[in-house]
């Protein structure tokens, strides 16, 4: 830092960590509820007993998930679509961004405004549907893969990055004879880890959590993604639960899988939680910061 | 940065220099390996956000599924006067923009204060406290509502556990529209304030030492460096994100508030873009569910255009 930290502790030290510390509560206090609740026996949980640390411990919330079929068959498609779905979002997104930094391209102007517009202005949900019907897309793994493949918020944090790649890295390349889509491979992305870190993590987030897609387009449950069963575990059941005029079927429902209610919802945002530490050095060093300077 | 690009290409005198002179033929020949890298970009656009575009063209027809887009009957602007003279116009405008409203209100400042604040931390506290406040952003919609269904649940939930030690009755949060929006808008500040306010961090690390020793020099105490050092620092940030926000005032997240209604909030809960969903994709009424969408899109272009006159016009800083 710019200042010599002086031993001694001013009051303004105090107010700022104090703060800080409430803000950590606040954040962590749901995340570590709801991970003791998945541990903790049932009958403690449903009386509230549990504030903060698990008792009487408990698998039988992860075991009842084991057994859900549902579940694990939404786990294993939602993992097959976030792989290739981020797979094919990189190939979309990453190679645009790096050619949107050649502003002597013919046509820069063009495709910059292209892809700019859609940023503001959309055809919306039901011309969208529709059109995803009428190519045949409708209720196909294809549809979950593909969609969203392009942004561009994301393709101009892409071109902001390559920006700042110095350009006598692909001069050099150039005078060796390296043609353009060699040098974009072997010299700008092995450069470009930081940007591609975090792009997969943008990517991979976006196709595990999003659930609406998957609920309008997706009709067969051997298709269906996490998501939509986790929604009909954490958020339908527990309306038919909670309504007045409840079934006592849908109270059974609901008390079966309060069960694991705790559970499934460490299980699937687990594999994000572990995974964005990794990337998280790279957020602060700004590699975000171009989606803003334009 | 994009002056500095062009002084280098004009150096290397290959491609660039000569382009007046060039033919088409010969430019598409030259450059075709960049045309190839972004044709999968332009092909997804093409079809997938361009396509829609020319669906759009619904909202002025009757369409139906046996004629296509194209031979549907014109209708002119009746979808849009059966929208704007019925029932629910009045309550979704009033709805969309008293969530959206107020949400920009109370999200848009918090992840500012923490980032400032975050600033002022250091070392291992630093970065532990950032990685926390990180991780609710990686929540599902989904599980976010079905956290929030659980921990305000009036038989099991910790909130009206809390409540009912201190005396209070149970509440049903989720089922008392009272509770709609300050629970929607206080779900969106917790699961984004961190990491909405990395942007902000960013900004904050390109700070000049040199402004803050300055000031140290003649005096001024660390706050009072916050307010007229850093907060200025990051002011053009702060509009443009503003303006982005603004942009997107008549949006609010479908995914979310579909998630969140039930039949005792929906007096509140409906919005826009969820009547859209219900009338076009539930009861199969297209034509019309495009044409609220569209209007939708029109307010929101609208707002953004405002939004980027008035910045530019007092602060020099704008989007376009």
């Amino acid at each position: 830092m710019y200042q010599k930290r002086k031993k001694r502790i001013q009051p303004f030290d105090v107010f700022v960590y104090a703060v800080a510390a409430a803000l950590l509560v606040i954040v962590a206090y749901p995340l570590i509820l709801v991970i003791s609740c998945s541990f903790s026996s049932p009958e403690l949980v449903a009386t509230g007993k549990i504030t903060l640390l698990p008792r009487e411990i408990t698998f039988d919330g992860y075991r009842e998930i084991l057994k859900n079929k549902d579940i694990l068959i939404g786990f294993v498609n939602s993992v097959f679509y976030m792989v290739l779905g981020t797979m094919f979002d990189l190939f979309v997104t990453v190679p645009a961004g790096y050619v949107l930094t050649k502003r002597q391209l013919p046509g820069h102007k063009f495709f910059t405004f292209f892809f700019m517009f859609t940023m503001y202005f959309s055809g919306g949900i039901i011309p969208s549907f529709l059109l995803v019907n009428n190519i045949g897309l409708y209720n196909s793994r294809l549809t979950l893969i593909i969609l969203g493949g392009f942004s561009m918020y994301n393709c101009i944090i892409c071109r902001s990055f390559f920006d700042s790649i110095p350009k006598e890295m692909e001069e050099s390349a150039a005078i060796d004879g390296c043609s353009v889509i060699g040098t974009f491979v072997r010299i700008i992305l092995p450069l470009s880890k930081a940007l591609i870190g975090v792009m997969v993590l943008f990517f991979a987030v976006q196709h595990w959590n999003s659930y609406f897609d998957a609920m309008i387009y997706i009709k067969d449950d051997a298709l269906q993604t996490l998501q939509v069963i986790l929604r009909r575990i954490l958020v339908l059941a527990q309306q038919l639960a909670t309504a007045e005029e409840a079934g006592e079927y849908a109270q059974q429902m609901a008390n079966y899988e309060a069960l694991m209610r705790y559970a499934v919802i460490v299980v699937s945002s687990l594999p994000l939680m572990v995974a964005y530490p990794f990337v998280q050095k790279y957020f602060d060093k700004g590699v975000m910061i171009g989606s803003v300077k334009g | 940065m994009a002056r500095g690009f062009q002084i280098h290409s004009k150096k290397r005198g290959s491609d660039a220099a000569a382009r007046g002179r060039r033919t088409l033929g010969t430019q598409l020949r030259r450059n075709w390996q960049y045309y190839l890298l972004l044709l999968p970009a332009f092909v997804y656009v093409l079809i997938f956000c361009y396509g829609p575009m020319y669906g759009l063209q619904i909202a002025f027809k009757n369409y139906k599924m046996s004629l296509g887009v194209w031979d549907s009957p014109w209708i002119g602007f009746r979808n849009f006067t059966d929208f704007f003279g019925g029932y629910y116009f009045w309550t979704l405008i009033r709805n969309t923009f008293v969530l959206s409203l107020s949400t920009l209100a109370f999200s848009f400042p918090v992840p500012i204060m923490i980032a400032l604040l975050v600033n002022e931390l250091g070392g291992r506290f630093k970065r532990t406290l950032q990685t926390i406040l990180y991780a609710p952003h990686f929540i599902s919609t989904v599980v976010l509502v079905g956290m929030i269904t659980i921990l305000f649940s009036p038989s099991m939930g910790i909130v009206n556990t809390f409540l009912n030690r201190l005396g209070v009755d149970s509440i049903y949060f989720m089922g008392d529209p009272n509770f709609f929006r300050p629970l929607y808008i206080g779900s969106d500040i917790w699961q984004h304030m961190g990491w909405n306010a990395i942007i902000y961090i960013a900004a904050l690390s390109g700070v000049d030492p040199g402004l803050h020793e300055a000031a140290e020099l003649d005096g001024a105490s660390r706050l009072q460096r916050i307010i007229h050092i850093n907060l200025p620092c990051i002011l053009p940030t702060i509009i443009i994100m503003l303006i982005m926000q603004l942009g997107n005032i008549a949006t609010i997240s479908y995914e979310k508030v579909f998630l969140m209604q039930n039949d005792l909030n929906l007096g509140v809960s409906e919005v826009i873009s969820t009547y859209v969903y219900k009338r076009g994709l539930v009861s199969n009424n297209y034509s019309f569910a495009t044409a609220v969408g569209l209007f939708n899109n029109i307010v929101n272009v609208t707002m953004l255009v405002i939004a980027n006159k008035v910045s530019r016009k007092f602060s020099e800083t704008s989007l376009f």
